[in-house]
């Protein structure tokens, strides 16, 4: 077992046995499927059909896009970069800092700056990063990752946030909501005012318009690309989109399925520095497109679709799993279902397939994704390739074979059945369920094992069949 | 006359009887002949689950063989007949008899499924003075798209309150590997159900799938819970007779 997988079982134990954090975690959770998104649209299906073929056409023709896209942004004076890898990413965006001399970076949320743990990478230069969502300010100021891609301090109340704060920013006493975002926001305003260099993430890649969408519900990364010289954008390349009218089912869709909301408070619009006549606007634009694994994904004929996501966090949110163990416990940039179908093509099959079994395989992500991947059929395929891939125990590799020979002929499938039941129901009687004796412990540790009954369906209706 | 065969899961066949009797009980009530071909085994559902396709495929093979010349199929669990009707056309998708395995999955049904959309029935005859609650089974729900078909069947048993529980559509954590590899989630998982169920104020917990209700089953007795689970089939093979009759409760009680 790999190392992440022991360290999931581990926080597993803890976080299923920890009711109040499942209580926070289901009153969150629920929060989108109470407001009123869905019901302003006339057909939700329809409009999920139409999200999903506007990134399957862009991804069939991503070449094609993305270079579209790079050349309309380098003809307004805006540079791109295509980082293959985190390390390349990351190397691209220190030596900007660097030569710019950049001690400030503003952030607004970026899972791709998580992904390629950039915050670490540019404080070792010694430039002070400062995230502007108010849930990731929250968990930076605790040190943490966040908790959820769209939510990332999900997992706090407000007694918890009035604590950290009281110990962290000036002027908080007590907890009255209004009184801990004005605390914040006078923080932030401070590290606004002094940012040389603001890092945004891009919720969609504009082909024909050659521009960045960037959806917010707070305004944060509008005011870190106006106030600060330099703007980079990092994100991922399957964030392309062919049209600009493209946006106009996307971005109710996003809001929607993320939250609830009919549509973000906050939708932009940037595709370079400023010009000669504008005045708002950096000096400096600049994009970094990662791949980082996305290529051999889309070059999967079975799983491509996965890179239709567009991190709307609506699969976390109905994931009994994540509801259960929580998002620290994945160990992952991308939690719950996305994250476990995800992350073994990002960080390798060996370290993450467990995530993968991690699964009741119940279909609730399926069923609300809103461009339609088919994420538990994703989790199978991924099982299927940790297992020709050599990945099992080998107790269980056997296991199956020694199963299936069993199964192949039905004398032999009833027989070794009951010698196997009668045993149990032996040692049953002798008071081992339960026990370390007992062979069904996985399953008797926290359930009654199933009365064992004395005969098998077969035998009931031969000798039925006889009688009659 | 038309004729069924019933499709019994591996484990119903061997740990839960009674499930089958009762399912061929209820279909011969409403007027069909019943076989059981008795060569069946195993859909091959564990295996392929846990990625074992290689291990699974000559299962699936075996299993269209078995089935080849059945009319209808019948099937008291809606993940056994997803595996056939949802997953053979993909896991026999290299196969030769890939052909053969889309018609037949074609002609396999759940229970309630087949009586409510195939032999247009809602109605069985049933009787069962007691308070019940349904459990979307996750499989039976969105895979098969059945919501509504066991409600109506359960509505239409006479003498039987049907109530809904909270989070109705909520896995109850079997998820057949994964109960025992992740043991702590799914027990979690479990234990929200059976508390759902008891506050419901029911006194019987049904499904379409046996599975879910060992899980359930399981749960409640740790919990020294007055619920008991007990399978769609089970409860509408209770007629006026057989209810006056304590014993017999007692023999159909699916799982203790």
């Amino acid at each position: 077992m790999s190392e992440a997988a022991q360290e999931f079982l581990r926080q597993a134990v803890r976080k299923s046995a920890d009711l109040t954090h499942q209580q926070i975690i289901r009153r969150a959770t629920q929060q989108s499927g109470q407001r009123p998104g869905k019901a302003s649209f006339h057909d939700w299906e329809a409009a999920r059909q139409r999200c999903y073929e506007i990134k399957s056409e862009a991804l069939g023709h991503l070449d094609h896009y993305l270079l579209e896209f790079e050349r309309k942004i380098q003809e307004r004076g805006g540079q791109v970069f295509w980082a293959e890898n985190a390390e390349e990413a990351r190397r691209y965006i220190t030596g900007i800092a660097e030569a710019r001399g950049v001690h400030v970076v503003t952030k607004s949320k970026s899972m791709v700056a998580e992904e390629i743990q950039l915050t670490p990478a540019l404080e070792k230069i010694g430039i002070k990063v400062f995230e502007t969502d108010l849930g990731e300010f929250i968990v930076q100021l605790r040190h943490e990752p966040p908790y959820h891609l769209v939510t990332p301090a999900m997992h706090l109340t407000r007694t918890d946030i009035a604590a950290l704060f009281k110990e962290k920013l000036e002027g908080v006493d007590g907890d009255d909501p209004e009184q801990l975002v004005a605390a914040a926001r006078r923080a932030l305003r401070r590290a606004f005012f002094s940012s040389e260099m603001s890092i945004t993430g891009a919720n969609f890649l504009v082909a024909d318009a050659g521009m960045v969408a960037i959806t917010t519900n707070e305004g944060n990364a509008e005011l870190g690309m106006n106030l600060s010289k330099i703007h980079l954008v990092l994100t991922g390349i399957e964030k392309i989109v062919p049209h600009l009218d493209d946006l106009a089912i996307l971005w109710p869709v996003l809001a929607t399925a993320g939250t609830g909301q009919p549509v973000t408070c906050y939708n932009t619009l940037v595709g370079g520095p400023r010009a000669p006549h504008e005045t708002d606007g950096p000096d400096e634009f600049h994009v970094v497109l990662l791949d980082n694994g996305r290529s051999e994904l889309l070059a999967d004929v079975e799983q491509r679709e996965v890179l239709n996501c567009i991190r709307c966090g609506a699969c976390l949110n109905v994931c009994p799993i994540f509801r259960t163990v929580g998002g620290h416990t994945y160990g992952t940039t991308y939690q719950g279902p996305i994250g476990s179908v995800l992350t073994p093509h990002l960080r390798g099959l060996h370290e993450f397939q467990h995530l993968s079994y991690a699964s009741s395989l119940c279909g609730a992500c399926t069923d609300v994704c809103p461009v339609k991947i088919g994420l538990h059929h994703h989790l199978l395929h991924n099982r299927r390739n940790a297992v020709s891939a050599g990945e099992r125990p080998w107790s269980e590799r056997i296991g199956f074979k020694v199963w299936r020979w069993a199964m192949m002929g039905s004398r032999r499938f009833a027989l070794l059945s009951r010698l196997a039941l009668s045993a149990l129901r032996l040692m049953y009687r002798c008071g081992a369920e339960g026990t370390r004796l007992d062979p069904l412990r996985a399953w008797t540790k926290a359930r009654a094992a199933p009365d064992i009954p004395k005969h098998s369906f077969r035998h009931m209706w031969r000798r039925e069949s006889a009688e009659k | 006359m038309t004729q069924v065969s019933l499709f019994i899961p591996c484990f119903v066949d061997q740990l839960l009887p009674q499930i089958g009797l009762d399912m061929a009980c209820v279909l011969r009530r409403v007027g069909y002949q019943v076989d059981f071909p008795e060569d069946q085994t195993c859909c091959g559902q564990p295996a392929f689950n846990t990625g074992y396709w290689q291990e699974a495929k000559p299962l699936a093979q075996r299993f269209v063989e078995v089935f080849r010349s059945a009319e209808v199929v019948v099937c008291p669990s809606g993940s056994c007949t997803t595996m056939v009707r949802n997953f053979y056309p993909e896991l026999l998708a290299t196969s030769d008899i890939r052909n053969e395995a889309t018609e037949l999955a074609k002609r396999v049904f759940e229970f309630s499924e087949f009586l409510v959309k195939q032999a247009h029935v809602s109605d069985v005859g049933a009787f069962f003075p007691h308070k019940v609650v349904y459990h979307d089974a996750c499989h039976a729900l969105r895979e098969l798209h059945l919501k509504q078909e066991p409600r109506e069947l359960l509505a239409n048993v006479q003498g039987l309150e049907l109530v809904e529980m909270l989070y109705s559509e909520d896995c109850c954590g079997f998820g057949g590997t994964f109960a025992a590899k992740f043991n702590m989630i799914s027990a979690a998982m479990g234990d929200a159900k059976a508390g759902n169920a008891e506050a419901s104020g029911a006194e019987f917990l049904t499904s379409t799938d046996p599975s879910c209700l060992m899980q359930i089953e399981g749960i409640l007795r740790r919990r020294k819970s007055t619920v008991r689970t007990l399978h769609l089939a089970s409860i509408l093979a209770q007629t006026d007779k057989s209810s006056r009759n304590t014993s017999a409760m007692e023999n159909r009680s699916a799982i203790r």
